[in-house]
Parts: C-alpha cells; structure tokens; sequence
C-alpha cells in the first residue's frame, strides 16, 4: 500500500533534515520525497510517496506531523492533482531511432538533446503519464534518468468554470 | 595503594573556591532561599534609544528573567563570551566535571523539581559530551535547554578546531534544535526554545550558538510571543472517547491502570488516587511512574513487565481492562505484543498522539493533557466498588510475595536496599543508575510521592545516577536524596564526587558493589551458558576510600550484620556520604520475563540453577 503525503513545513535551515532524518531512522520505506516553495515565501511543501500497511503509513502520519516544524500532513486522496517531471536519455541507434522519435512525438514529450547514439527528453504532467512514457521508453535501453518524484495539490472546491479553455 | 595525601586535595579545593564564591556570592550554588540576585540589577531602565546587548549577556539576562535556578556546565573556548556574561551575573552555575555529568545533573534537576533544566556546554568534544545526555533526556521526555558554543559562523563547515555539527548530530534525540547564525533572532529563539522543552510532552531542546554570535550587539527588548504553527501542545480530549472510556471502565471487572511517566510530568497523582479507590482498580507504575501512585497503596502492584513482581503481571494477565496513563507500551514493559493483557480491552490515554497505536492496536484513545482528561473523566465516573478483584489482588500478592532471600553469608543486594528505603521511610528522593541495583530498587524501594524516584529508564544510560543525584539534591534542598549505584556505572561519572564536595552537596551515596556488571552477566548466565564475556571486574577501586580522597565520608561494609546500622550512619552523615556494600557476586534480579516473552513465561529459578 502507497500513500502520498503533502507536508506543509515552515521554510526554516535544517527543516528537511528533520523530515528526512524521522523517515530513515524510523525505518519508514520512502519512494520519494520533493520539496518545493509555496506561494507563502516562509513555507514549503514537501510531497512524501510512502510504502507500508496501514498502521506504519499511519504511524509516519503521526510521527511527521509531530515535527515542531511541520504545520500540516495531508493525505493525498487519489482524486488530486499529481505531477512529476522526469528527464531521460534514450539510447537511440541505428534502425532504432526513427522508431523512437515517432513514440516521442505520440507521447508529447519534449526533445532536450540529440546526439548520433542518444536522444534525451523530458516527460512532465500527470504521474501516470509519466509512468506510461517511460515503461514505453523502456525497451529502447534508458542510459539514464532523473526523476523530481511526485508533487500534489488538492483539487479546488470552486464551483467548476462554464467557459471552455481557450 | 598510595595513600599520600588523603583529604587535603579535596578540601584545598574547596578552599580555593570559597574566596571567589564570597568575592561572587551569587555564584554560589548551594543556598536557596533567595531566588532574586543579590548583586544590583544591571542599569535595566529603558533610555530613548532600545539598549544593546551581546549575544552572550542577552542568553544570560533571558535565563534570569526566566527564573533559570541554576546552570550545569563546563566552559571551553567556544563559550568564552557566554561565561564571561554569566561572571557576576546573578545567574548560577554549577560546574561538574564533565559535560556528561553537567547534563546528567540538569535532568535530575529538572526530574526532581518539574522545571526546565539548563546546562552550557562549549562546540565540539563539549557539545558531543552531551549526546548521551540528551538522548536519556529525550526518551524520558525530560524538559532541558542545553546553549552550546559554535565556531564563528565565518568558520563553519572548514572542520575548525573543536568544530562539530551538533545541530545535525543532536536531530535524532531533541525534541527540537536550533543553530543560531542571526544574532538577531537570539531572543525568539531563546523563548521558543524554554516553550518547546516544557510545553506539551516535554523534551531536550539544544541551541548552537556560534562564538561571534555570542560576542554581536543586539537591541535588548522582550521576545516575541512564542507561536509557532502546527504545534499543539495540548490536544483538547475527544468526549466520545471519553465517553467510551467511562463506559468500558464501567463494565469492566478486572481493572488495571498502567501508569507511566506522563502520569508524574501531568502532576495527576492526587487524581489517580481518586480513580483507583473510586472504581477499585489496580495500579501497576513503570519506572518513571514510581511514587506517582504510592507503593505502600493496598491496590499498588509496583513494576509491571521483565523484572515486575509476579503479582503485577499476573493481574495484568488476568485483567479484562488495562488503562495505559502517560505510556509508550515499551518493550520492557509488555513483552510480546501479542500476548500481552490477552483478556483485556485496552484504552490509552497520552497527550502525544504519535504515541497511539506506536506499539500496539489500542481499543479506546484519549488524545490529549492528563490533567484534563483525568478531571473529565472523574467528573463521569462514579463509586463502584470491586471487591472481588480486590480480593483477587490481595491473593495474588499473598501467593507470590517479592520477599528478600536469606543470605548465604554475604550481603544481599536487596537486603541492603531494603534496609535503605526503610530507613528513607518514603521521605528521601532516590535516585538510581542503571543495572540491576536500579531493578531491585524499583522492585523493593518504597516510594510514596511523585518525582521522589529518578532513574533513566528509556535509554538506560549508565553513569547517570551520580550527577542527576546533584541535580536532585539542588532541586530539593531540604530533602535527603539518596543515591543507589553499582560499581559499574559509579564509574562511568565518578569525577562528579569532586562536584558533589564542591558544593557540599549532602548526597547520601550506596555502591552496590557486586565485582561485576551484574545485569549483562545476569543474562549470560541464563541465556549464554555462564559464559561471561568481560563482565567481570578483576580489579576495583576501594570505594569508601575513593570517597575519603574526595572529601565525602567513606565506609565499606562485607557482613550482613552490618547493614542496618552502616546505612543509619550514612543518611545521618552530616555532609555527603558513601557506603560500599560488598554483596553477593551472583545475584540475580527475579521474577524475570525474558525478552518478548509473554507476560506469564517468568523465568523459573530451577532454570537458573540448571545452567
């Protein structure tokens, strides 16, 4: 079982240490963990994707929230805005490359770098998505890859907008 | 042995420090009485433009506003500026011999009286002193501010000399930690760090505080109020919970209350009275509980789990209620989880919500100030006499006695600390180290008030009983404190016998003294096939002389027929005394449960003698 944790943490030195510290010395299985400002300059948020059976997900809830830095934990529900950005370079040779660059194009991802044997791109949106684009990169031979690891927001409770988008 | 000069060092010493205290009689840190400094305040009155202080007067000036009794510590060069501040502040200070021991003694300090304790210590190989310090004030939950000295900012990460990273070192084991680069912000940090370490469940906070920053002018003027988001200090109690704990204390037959030391920090012992005698529950009390609920107390069953008496854990077996008070289920404690209270509903109260469900599922929670949910609960709760879970008590207690065996002609350990608690007769503050003298204490030591039994339960940290037995006796001044040490972990802190003259400290000081590191050897015995591994001292200081060079009173005692009387003559010592007692090498502390063991597995003394 999974579970994404949206911190709210006060924008203070050491705040991640605090964080990162409770989850390695607590034992917790951590996927990943992204911090970020917010649009409040003294506050950050960190996005936790945390693995365990219930009573160790809810013992991480506690015992994060027990930070004296920590302001709030929220518990992702699967309803919200998830995203991720990962960067990955694809070996790309010979009768290969027209094949791929075709699947980059289907996907919508972003070319960042052509060399003769690579080609590297960046797959941003929702983490699903970005799941899908590098389980089909997969089989081309990834040479490497950095992933930003999950950030969430909750979905706005407002009234849904009439217009169409633009 | 050279016997040279026996006490003339020690009372040199004191000599020596007597003109400086007189030239400084605010330094002194034995009277009590007056809490206001005697020396004239420093020109305090606001002129138009706000006044500047250094970083280091600003800590000091905080502390006496604050109403800081006494600081614990050891200077170095990167505190410099801050003793300089304290010289003729008004602010007391206690200098022990080791940074390990000034903290040890500002957690006695703060376990006896209930206030936050303060220690300073200099960077580096001083601020790592206190790492075990702080790490048995944190999982004791014992409210301490402990300032240490930093290499200027300006030096920071370039491995200076005496530089450590205490700010990263210290995360794990305070309740929360500051390194202070803006001078500016001294003060909040200041208040907020006092706030964090008593409030709430309290715990070591630790201020860094980089040398230039200790020596940079900042404008004088009150802090801030202290507000920091997201920390409750005290969840309000949930009545539906409440109300579901009424109900099941109702129904239930077979009750226990499980005290823990939340119980002593809350300051409930009167309301736990009031809630054992109105539904006639049994009490058993972890080490941290002891004296909460009163030993000599008819429904007291003493220690519950490894080294509990019999009795404890057999009516926690067979109880259909447990009510965990200010707990943590500790391991010492329950055993194995799943067979621990198999019979019972549990329902736990803590004002730490992390703590709920840690260990092990709970049926009922109560979040939140005992004090609170103790007067709520009272307020639902009402006479319901058990008498025949009373009778059941009564029982158990009368079928497996905690007696003291016959010796075989050297002195039983339990029998000497039997002899001291009788003679302490519930007034004293016993104070203890850790092994088995520390069990045989919790099993046989009457304690009648909170705060009156001190020991490091959580880390069980050696070397702790000496200096904290400072601490307490500063806290307590008027009260005789006693400590119980064996001659393993007498040693880990023994230079704090020069503080302990120093200061003339009355402490009355019993070595147990068994040749061995009794509890490991304990274990080897049983699970190791006797095969003991370093746990035996070949060689031992004679302790009572020890004593005699330090300038305390020294006596060694081998004959049970000297127990009783030796230990009169220790706590009618006018001044700090030390009695040795020379026991049985092979002395076990029974009843025990091994390790993750259910609650009835207690390991037999067949067993013991079948190895």
């Amino acid at each position: 079982m999974k579970k994404t944790l949206s911190i709210l943490v006060q924008n203070r030195p050491g705040v991640l240490s605090h964080v990162a510290g409770l989850i390695t010395r607590r034992g917790y299985n951590v996927e990943s963990i992204a911090a970020g400002p917010t649009e409040n300059v003294k506050i950050t948020r960190i996005t936790l994707v945390a693995a365990g059976d219930e009573p160790v997900l809810d013992q991480i809830v506690k015992q994060v929230r027990k930070l004296v830095d920590v302001i709030s934990v929220e518990v992702m529900d699967p309803e919200s805005i998830t995203g991720e950005l990962a960067v990955v370079t694809v070996s790309a040779e010979g009768a290969k490359r027209g094949e791929l660059i075709n699947l980059i194009n289907i996907l919508g991802l972003t070319l960042t770098d052509v060399r003769e044997d690579s080609l590297t791109v960046m797959a941003a949106g929702q983490a699903l998505a970005v799941e899908m684009a590098l389980t089909s990169l997969g089989p081309f031979g990834i040479k490497a890859l950095a992933r930003t690891g999950l950030v969430s927001l909750t979905r706005p409770t407002g009234r849904q907008a009439k217009e169409d988008a633009p | 042995m050279p016997v040279k000069n026996k006490p003339t060092p020690a009372s040199k010493k004191t000599q020596a420090a007597k003109p400086s205290q007189d030239a400084r009689p605010s330094q002194d840190a034995r009277p009590r009485q007056d809490a206001k400094p005697k020396a004239a305040r420093p020109q305090a009155p606001k002129p138009a433009a706000p006044a500047k202080l250094d970083g280091s007067k600003t800590i000091v000036e905080f502390m006496k506003k604050a109403g800081v009794e006494y600081v614990f510590g050891y200077p170095g060069g990167a505190v410099i500026p801050l003793y300089d501040a304290l010289y003729g502040s008004g602010l007391r200070h206690v200098l022990t011999r080791h940074e390990q021991g000034a903290i040890h003694a500002a957690d006695g300090y703060a376990r006896a009286s209930g206030r936050v304790g303060v220690v300073f210590a200099t960077s580096g190989p001083g601020a790592t002193n206190l790492v075990t310090g702080l790490a048995t004030a944190h999982m004791d939950s014992v409210p301490l501010v402990a300032v240490t000295g930093q290499v200027p900012t300006t030096s920071l990460g370039s491995d200076s000399f005496q530089e450590a990273d205490i700010y990263g070192i210290t995360i794990p084991i305070t309740k929360y930690n500051y390194l202070v680069k803006d001078p500016r912000t001294l003060p909040d940090v200041l208040a907020e760090a006092f706030h964090l370490a008593g409030s709430g469940r309290p715990g070591p906070v630790l201020v860094d505080v980089p040398k230039d920053v200790q020596i940079s002018l900042i404008e004088a003027g009150e802090p801030k109020p202290v507000d920091i988001p997201g920390y409750c200090e005290s969840p309000e109690p949930d009545p539906a919970a409440l109300e579901t704990l009424s109900l099941a204390l109702g129904l239930s037959q077979r009750p226990v209350i499980y005290l823990g030391g939340g119980a002593t920090i809350a300051g409930v012992a009167k309301d736990i009275l009031t809630l054992a005698e109105r539904l006639d529950m049994a009490v058993v009390a972890t080490l941290q509980a002891k004296g909460t609920f009163p030993d000599d107390h008819p429904l007291s069953l003493g220690l519950p789990g490894m080294h509990g008496a019999k009795y404890a854990n057999l009516a926690i077996n067979e109880s259909d209620l447990i009510v965990g008070l200010g707990v943590r289920f500790d391991d010492r404690v329950v055993g194995n989880v799943r067979r621990f209270a198999p019979m019972a509903r549990i329902a736990h109260v803590d004002i730490d919500p992390a703590e709920i469900g840690k260990r092990l599922p709970v049926d009922v929670a109560v979040v939140g100030d005992l004090r609170r949910v103790l007067a709520m609960l009272l307020a639902k709760v009402k006479m319901t006499p058990r008498p025949e879970w009373r009778r059941r008590l009564a029982e158990l207690k009368r079928l497996h006695p905690m007696v003291v065996p016959p010796s075989q002609g050297a002195i039983k350990p339990q029998a000497a600390i039997k002899a001291l608690s009788d003679r302490c007769a519930g007034e004293a503050v016993l104070v203890t180290d850790v092994g088995q003298h520390q069990m045989w204490a919790a099993q046989r030591f009457m304690s009648n008030k909170p705060r009156h039994f001190l020991s490091s339960g959580g880390l069980g940290t050696m070397g702790f009983g000496l200096p904290a037995a400072i601490g307490a006796q500063l806290a307590r001044p008027g009260v005789p404190v006693a400590l119980i040490a064996g001659d393993g972990g007498f040693q880990m802190n023994i230079q704090e016998l020069a503080t302990i003259r120093q200061y003339n400290l009355p402490v009355k000081i019993m070595v147990i003294n068994n040749g061995c590191l009794g509890m490991v050897r304990q274990w080897q015995q049983f699970f190791f096939s006797r095969r003991y591994s370093e746990t035996i001292f070949e060689y031992n200081p004679d302790f009572a002389a020890l004593a005699r060079v330090y300038g305390l009173a020294g006596r060694r005692i081998e004959k049970p027929s000297e127990t009783i009387d030796a230990v009169a003559e220790l706590m009618d010592a006018p001044g700090p005394a030390l009695l040795e007692v020379v026991v049985e090498r092979e002395e076990n502390v029974l009843p025990m449960i091994p390790a993750g063991m259910g609650q009835t597995d207690f390991f037999e003394a067949a067993e013991e003698d079948g190895q």
